[in-house]
C-alpha cells in the first residue's frame, strides 16, 4: 500500500453501479486527465460502493489531515477539488457532504460484510490482501473441517438469502452426506426486486465471496464452486472474473491451496432472466441445463444437489460474513445482534427515503431507526406509511409498528418475513392495493407453471386486484383474495406460491381501510389508481407553457400560449405525464 | 460512416458450432450456448435452435421451451438500441409507467416492440439493483439513474443524434 504523507493525496470515486449510473466513470475520467502532468502525489483510486447512493456521484480525498467526501460530483467540479482542495489544502465546504450527515448514517452501522466496501479498489488482490484479506483462509485451512464448522455454528450466522436457516447445520449436513465431488454454490440471483445488497458487495468487494466459498469448500469437503449470478448484473460478473483470475494466480485457487492438501475451483454461471431460479432446487436444475422449476424437498440439495451429488449453497452475504466469523472468531460475531438472530444485517434501502442506499445493521435495531435515524426519514419530507420488507414474498409493515426490532421471529410475527433484505419506504404517496398489485403481477408473471395453485391462483389474485384498483370490486372479492391466499400457500411447492400471498394479506391486515375506499367510495386515497383519479389543471398555477401538450400521448390537453390550459377527461388516458413534467406543479390529482 | 449493427449480422453456422463445441457438446450447458449466441446475434436465431439441438441430440422443440422459459432469450431481432425499463419496486413507486409512456412517444414503439425504422427496442426488466437511484433504465447496458419524463427525453435523444452523425 501506497504511505501517505502529509502532501500525499488519496482520492476515491465510488464505481459501483451507483455510482455509474449517476456519471462517475466520467467523474472518474476527468479526475484522470485533469491529474496527468500535474507534479502531485496523487493515488486515484476506484471504489465500490460505500453505500451513500443517495450522494452519488461521491468522492473521497483524503491525505494524512483526514478525510472528506464530496456529493454529487459532477465532471464540472472536479477541476476545483483540484485546484482548492489539493493544491490549496482548502476543502471545497459547499460540495461536501456534512460530517453530521455521515454520522448519522454511518454510527449505528456495524460494518462486517461491507468491512472493504466502498474502501478498496474492488478490481486489486493487492488492495484486498492490505485489509487483512485471505488470512482467514489460511487460519481455516489450519483447522481440522469440523472446528471451522463448529465456529460457523456457534457465531450463530443464519442464510441470508431469505429463509435464515442455520448456515452450521446445513455446512454440517453436506459434510456428512455420503457422495463425491461435494459442490459449493454460491446464489447470486438477487431476484427480488428493490433488493441489492449482494449486487454492491460482488461489485465491492468479490474477494471476500470468494474467500468465505473456499472456506466452505474446506469445512465441507468440496472440490467445486459455482457462482450462479443473475445476468442483469454485469460489472459484478466481470469483476467476479477479474477476481478469480487474481485468485488463481496467486494460489488461492486451483490445486494444493496454500500447500495445503485442498483443491478447490471455482467458476461463474449467469442466470437468464428467472426469477424462480434463486430458489435452490431451481437454481440447480437451471445449472444442469434444464428449465429452472422447483422440486420437492427432502431431499435437500445438502444431501442430493448439482447432478445428485452434495452441494451446499449458500447467498453472497452469508460467504461474505464468512471471512470475518473465522477472523474475529465466533464470540466476536455472536456479540451482535438479538438472541435468535445473532449478527449483523445488510438492508437495501430504497423507494421515498431521503438517504437511499446501503447498510449494515445489528440484528434487532428498530425500523424507525433504520427510516428515520439512518435514512434520514422520507424523500419527500413527508411522514413515512409503511416500509416492504422481502420483497414479493414479504409484505408491509405500517409505520405505526416501527419500533418493533428487525429480527427474523419478530418481523415474521409481523406477516412480512427479513427476507433478502429489501426495504422499500413509502409515504402516502404510495397506494398500498397498488403496491400489492404489483407484487401480485410480478409473482403471477414469474410463476414456473408446475403447481396449479401457485399458476393459477395468483393470476386469480391478480385479476381480483385489477377490479378493486379499476374501481368495480366488492367486499366480497376480499373474502375470496383471503381464501385464496389459504389454498396458494397450502398447496404450492415453492416459497414463491407460499408466499405470494404474503403482500396481500399485510395490506389486508393493515390498511383494510383503504381496499374498502376503493371497493365501496371508489376513490384511491393515495391518487395513485388510474381509472379513480381524475388529472386537472389549476388555472392560477398555470403560466401557459404547453410543456404538458407536447407530452401528452393523446392530445388531451388544450389552451393557448401564456393561458391557463385545460385537460379534457373524457380524451385523458391518465398517464400521469403531464403531472410528472409541470414544473410548477399545476396538474394535479383528483 | 454506417458500421454494422448486430441485427444485421448473417447467421454462420460454423460459429453455432464453435460455440457448441467450446462447451464440448453438453447438454447442461444449453443456458451458456444460447447466451453466447444472443450475445453475437442479438437474438436466437431459429436455424441456430435446430443446429444446437442436433449437436446436442434432442429435439428443437426442448431448446424452445428452454428460450421461451428464461426471460432473457428474444426469439426477435432487436433495434439497434435496446432500452430496458427497470419496473422494480422502486422503480415502480417512483414512476417507471410514466418514464415507459414518455419512452414510448419519444421512439414511436411501446413495450415489447421494435420501432418501423429498427432504431429502438423498447423492453422491461424486474430489477437492475440500482434503486437507489430509481427509476432507472438501461440504454445498450448502460444505466442511467434518476431520471424523469423529461430527462429520459435527453438520453433517446442523444442516440437519436448519433444514428443522424452515422449516416452523414
Ligand atoms: C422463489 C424463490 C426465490 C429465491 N431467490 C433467492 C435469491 O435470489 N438469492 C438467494 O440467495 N436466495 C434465494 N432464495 C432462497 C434459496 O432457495 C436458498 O434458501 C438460499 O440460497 C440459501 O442460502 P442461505 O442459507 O445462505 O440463505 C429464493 C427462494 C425462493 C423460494
Ligand atoms: S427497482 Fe429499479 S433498479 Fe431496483
Amino acid at each position: 500500500m501506497k504511505r501517505v504523507d502529509d502532501k500525499s493525496w488519496v482520492i476515491k470515486v465510488g464505481l459501483a453501479s451507483c455510482g455509474i449510473a449517476a456519471g462517475g466513470s466520467r467523474v472518474f475520467g476527468v479526475f484522470k486527465s485533469k491529474l496527468e502532468g500535474k507534479d502531485l502525489d496523487v493515488e486515484l483510486k476506484p471504489v465500490g460502493c460505500i453505500g451513500m447512493c443517495y450522494r452519488e456521484v461521491l468522492v473521497e480525498v483524503s491525505s494524512l489531515k483526514g478525510r472528506v467526501f464530496y456529493g454529487q460530483v459532477t465532471p464540472e467540479r472536479v477541476e476545483r477539488i483540484i485546484d482548492q482542495h489539493i493544491i490549496g489544502g482548502q476543502p471545497v465546504a459547499e460540495w461536501t457532504v456534512p460530517q453530521e450527515e455521515i454520522d448519522s448514517f454511518m454510527s449505528r452501522q456495524k460494518r462486517i460484510v461491507l468491512r472493504n466496501c466502498g474502501i478498496i479498489n474492488p478490481e486489486s488482490i493487492e488492495d484486498y490482501l492490505d485489509s487483512g484479506g485471505y488470512m482467514a483462509l489460511h487460519k481455516a485451512l489450519t483447522k481440522t473441517p469440523l472446528d471451522v464448522i463448529d465456529e460457523i455454528t456457534r457465531s450463530g450466522l443464519r442464510g441470508r438469502g431469505g429463509a435464515g436457516f442455520a448456515t452450521g447445520v446445513k455446512w454440517l449436513m453436506t459434510r456428512k452426506a455420503a457422495g463425491s465431488p461435494k459442490y459449493v454454490i454460491c446464489n447470486a440471483d438477487e431476484g427480488d426486486p428493490g433488493a441489492f445488497m449482494d449486487r454492491s458487495v460482488l461489485e465491492s468487494d468479490p474477494h471476500s465471496v470468494l474467500e468465505g466459498m473456499l472456506i466452505a469448500g474446506h469445512a465441507i469437503g468440496a472440490t467445486e464452486g459455482i457462482l450462479y449470478v443473475r445476468a442483469e448484473y454485469p460489472l459484478a460478473i466481470q469483476r467476479l472474473e477479474k477476481a478469480l483470475e487474481q485468485a488463481r494466480e496467486k494460489g488461492f485457487i486451483g490445486n494444493e491451496i496454500l500447500g495445503c492438501d485442498f483443491d478447490f475451483n471455482i467458476s461463474i454461471r449467469q442466470g437468464a432472466g428467472a426469477f424462480v431460479c434463486g430458489e435452490e432446487t431451481a437454481l440447480i436444475m437451471s445449472i444442469e441445463g434444464k428449465r429452472g422449476m422447483p422440486r420437492l424437498r427432502p431431499p435437500f440439495p445438502s444431501v442430493s444437489g448439482l447432478w445428485g451429488r452434495p452441494t451446499n449453497i449458500n447467498n453472497v452475504e452469508t460467504f461474505a460474513n464468512v471471512p470475518w466469523i473465522i477472523a474475529n472468531g465466533a464470540g466476536a460475531y455472536a456479540a451482535y445482534g438479538t438472541d435468535k438472530s445473532k449478527g449483523t444485517k445488510v438492508f437495501a434501502l430504497a423507494g421515498s427515503i431521503a438517504r437511499g442506499g446501503l447498510i449494515e445493521v445489528p440484528m434487532g435495531i428498530s425500523i424507525r431507526e433504520i427510516v428515520n435515524e439512518i435514512g434520514g426519514g422520507t424523500a419527500s419530507g413527508t411522514a413515512f406509511k409503511a416500509v416492504q420488507l422481502g420483497g414479493p414474498s414479504g409484505g408491509v409493515i405500517p409505520a405505526s409498528m416501527s419500533d418493533i426490532p428487525v429480527d427474523y421471529e419478530s418481523i415474521n410475527k409481523t406477516g412480512a418475513i427479513v427476507g433478502s433484505g429489501g426495504m422499500i419506504v413509502m409515504d402516502e404517496k404510495a397506494c398500498m392495493v397498488d403496491v400489492a398489485k404489483f407484487f401480485l403481477n410480478f409473482t403471477q408473471d414469474e410463476s414456473c407453471g408446475k403447481c396449479t395453485f401457485c399458476r393459477l391462483g395468483t393470476r386469480r389474485m391478480l385479476e381480483i386486484l385489477e377490479k378493486i384498483t379499476g374501481g368495480e370490486g366488492s367486499e366480497a372479492d376480499i373474502a375470496t383474495l383471503e381464501e385464496l391466499a389459504a389454498e396458494i400457500r397450502k398447496s404450492s411447492l415453492c416459497g414463491l406460491g407460499q408466499n405470494a400471498p404474503n403482500p396481500i394479506l399485510t395490506t389486508l391486515k393493515y390498511f383494510r381501510d383503504e381496499y374498502m375506499e376503493h371497493i365501496t367510495a371508489r376513490k384511491c386515497p393515495a391518487k395513485k389508481c388510474q381509472a379513480l383519479i381524475t388529472y386537472i389543471i389549476e388555472a392560477e398555477k398555470c403560466p401557459g407553457c404547453g410543456l404538458c401538450i407536447r407530452y401528452c400521448p393523446v392530445n388531451a390537453i388544450s389552451g393557448n400560449k401564456k393561458e391557463p390550459h385545460t385537460i379534457d377527461p373524457d380524451i385523458c388516458i391518465r398517464c400521469g405525464l403531464c403531472n410528472s413534467i409541470c414544473r410548477k406543479g399545476a396538474v394535479i390529482a383528483v | 460512416m454506417h458500421t454494422e449493427s448486430i441485427n444485421d449480422k448473417k447467421l454462420s453456422l460454423t460459429l453455432v458450432d464453435a460455440i457448441v463445441f467450446k462447451h464440448n457438446v453438453q447438454p447442461g450447458a444449453v443456458i451458456p450456448v444460447l447466451q453466447e449466441i444472443q450475445e453475437e446475434y442479438g437474438y436466437i436465431p431459429p436455424a441456430a435452435i435446430q443446429r444446437i439441438a442436433n449437436h446436442l441430440g434432442v429435439f428443437s422443440s426442448d431448446i424452445y421451451g428452454m428460450v421461451t422459459f428464461y426471460a432473457q432469450f428474444r426469439l426477435q431481432p432487436p433495434g439497434k438500441n435496446v432500452i430496458k425499463v427497470c419496473h422494480g419496486t422502486a422503480c415502480h413507486l417512483g414512476g417507471a409507467e410514466r418514464l415507459t409512456e414518455a419512452i414510448s412517444q419519444h421512439i414511436g414503439t411501446t413495450e415489447g416492440r421494435t420501432s418501423k425504422d429498427g432504431q429502438f427496442t423498447l423492453e422491461r426488466v424486474a430489477c437492475l439493483g440500482c434503486c437507489s437511484l430509481a427509476p432507472c433504465v438501461t440504454v445498450n447496458g448502460e444505466i442511467h439513474g434518476r431520471l424523469n419524463p423529461e430527462s429520459v427525453g435527453k438520453v433517446v435523444n442523444k442516440l437519436k443524434e448519433e444514428k443522424t452523425a452515422n449516416v452523414e
